[in-house]
């Protein structure tokens, strides 16, 4: 990977009347590579992509997309700039084939060309056998799909994903997820919004964690995972004797008690539960990996949003 | 409200040769469907002939030293340049905005929402030639058409059809929702195409109502205009009728692109 930034932002706000949406965010997206935000719903995740193409101006700060301003350049970004945004705006009037024909008119792609892209990107998404097909009779999957080859009718370098995969079963997931890894190898640059933590770890090169509008946390999966949850996770179910005797046994953990289990946090190397378990025996016990789920519940709390 | 606040509203909007991409997409969706879109202006104005003209005509004395038939064949024409632009405007471009999220996907591309509103105008105007054009078509197959002149009546339709789109849109850039288009409709509308001199001369009306229709209502000038221009009559105060449609339509024009901007920019 390069190091040559493509999206950098500067204390970008927006408000909208009192309500800040984003307050005061920096970061920067390299070339290249697929970089995560992560956040609850409401955490500003949308308004920051929506800034990032052009759609929705900034309040405060500077962002720059391969180095031109947003404010002033906005056509020459959107140019280079695919969406797939959170909601279905598929137009319904048309076919599979004729949205994506319809789509290219907006960039100015000459119609051989168009047709010539719509027929590769829809083999790209495997919808080559709805091509005639009419919009209100797709999945959800298939809908999902076929933004995403709307999203490169352009041949973007930047493909700004929000919630690619929201509401899918896991065979469209996955298949969402493959089209956007082999994207990368292309050299396509990727930012992408989800509330999956799952979807972040297997795709991100990097991310930030956002909450009410500012970034709390950005790293790499892995190590955001290492630095605040450990490796190791400890489920028992709960127990007020147990958790007296966790406790004590693990001064320096972090016990999460829910009402029916009991979590157990630590940034000792692994092997240290199985040793326990090994001496005791705990009513519904499990040591699983920690994953990106415990770090975003333990950054952005159990409360529920909206 | 403050000066700059007033000014807000008339911000000259940038425009490109991409209006007409958003104007070519209304236009792929109309052809898909073009046998159910002619079904209006084919079968409207027969009946208003037949029922009104033929009927009706039966027992009301020259309007304007016009038959009632030959009065109100070209009313049929610019009432049809009225309700296809209004309604595209309101009814058809809320759904793009509100429901389908046309608009968002095509602003996610290098257009600007100046040149998809403005590209909605063009189509709502195009629709009212369309129209307009089949009602003359009928009401010359009628043998109600007496002026070669006629054939200025599709140019003049495109200019009546984008003042009417653009008042639409102003309505449409403050409706909250789809059923507040009652008001204009029922308010606006619904009055004009009574009381323009569509179906009587409006000189019948008393002199309060014909100030106001003469002033405020597009109707009136725009029948005035295609009636002149179906049997040759001329005067000086057609003059006055197309001034009055090339004041009012840039101001609307520019103020509904302004207005939707307001609602779909925050």
């Amino acid at each position: 990977m390069t190091s040559e930034i493509l999206i950098e932002a500067e204390n970008l706000t927006k408000k909208f009347g009192n309500l800040v949406a984003v307050d005061n965010i920096n970061f920067s997206v390299f070339k290249g590579e697929c970089f995560g935000f992560l956040g609850p719903n409401g955490a500003g995740k949308t308004t920051t992509m929506k800034m990032v193409h052009c759609v929705l101006p900034l309040t405060v700060g500077r962002l720059t997309v391969a180095s031109m301003d947003v404010t002033t350049h906005a056509r020459e970004i959107k140019k280079m700039i695919g969406v797939a945004p959170q909601e279905d705006n598929l137009d319904p009037d048309f076919t599979v084939f004729h949205n994506l024909i319809v789509f290219a008119r907006y960039f100015d792609i000459p119609k051989a060309e168009a047709q010539k892209r719509t027929n590769e990107l829809l083999k790209f998404v495997q919808l080559e056998e709805k091509r005639k097909v009419i919009i209100d009779q797709l999945s959800a999957g298939m809908k999902r799909r076929l933004i995403l080859a709307r999203a490169l009718i352009n041949e973007p370098q930047i493909l700004i994903l929000d919630e690619p995969t929201t509401g899918l079963d896991p065979q469209a997931r996955h298949l969402i997820w493959d089209k956007i890894r082999s994207l990368q190898k292309q050299g396509v640059t990727i930012v992408l919004t989800t509330h999956y933590m799952e979807e972040a770890a297997q795709l991100c090169d990097r991310t930030v964690i956002m909450d009410n509008g500012k970034i709390i946390e950005e790293g790499k999966p892995n190590e955001l995972i290492k630095k605040h949850v450990g490796e190791e996770v400890l489920e028992v179910a709960h127990d007020e004797a147990v958790l007296k005797f966790l406790r004590s046994a693990f001064p320096d953990a972090r016990l999460e008690v829910l009402s029916d289990r009991i979590q157990v946090f630590t940034n000792q190397p692994r092997g240290l539960f199985a040793n326990i378990l090994n001496k005791f025996s705990f009513k519904a016990a499990m040591i699983r990996d920690a994953n990106l789920e415990d770090v975003f519940l333990k950054l952005t709390g159990r409360r529920l949003r909206e | 409200m403050k000066t700059s606040n007033v000014i807000s509203y008339f911000k000259i909007p940038k425009l490109s040769y991409r209006v007409w991409r958003v104007w070519r997409r209304d236009q792929d969706v109309f052809m898909k469907t073009y046998k159910v879109n002619f079904i209006p202006p084919l079968v409207e104005p027969v009946f208003y002939l037949v029922g009104l003209g033929f009927g009706l005509g039966g027992f009301v004395q020259p309007q304007e030293g016009l038959s009632y038939i030959v009065f109100i064949a070209p009313a049929l024409a610019a009432t049809s340049m009225m309700f296809s632009s209004f309604f595209e405007c309101t009814y058809g471009s809320f759904v793009r905005m509100y429901y389908q999220k046309t608009f968002d996907a095509i602003i996610a591309t290098p257009l600007s929402l100046e040149e998809v509103i403005a590209g909605e105008l063009l189509w709502g105007a195009t629709k009212s030639l369309i129209n307009s054009t089949i009602v003359l078509g009928i009401i010359s197959l009628f043998g109600l058409v007496s002026s070669p002149l006629f054939l200025l009546i599709p140019p003049l339709s495109f200019l009546v059809g984008l003042l009417f789109s653009a008042i639409a849109m102003c309505f449409t850039a403050i409706a909250p929702n789809i059923d507040s288009f009652n008001y204009p409709s029922f308010l606006f509308i619904t009055p004009m195409f009574i009381l323009s001199g569509t179906f009587f001369s409006i000189t019948n009306l008393p002199q309060a109502v014909q100030t106001v229709s003469n002033v405020l209502s597009p109707l009136t000038h725009a029948v005035a205009l295609t009636r002149a221009l179906t049997v040759g009559r001329f005067s000086f105060t057609l003059l006055l009728n197309l001034s009055w449609f090339l004041v009012t339509t840039p101001f609307f024009f520019v103020l509904s692109i302004n207005l939707m901007k307001k609602r779909l920019i925050k």
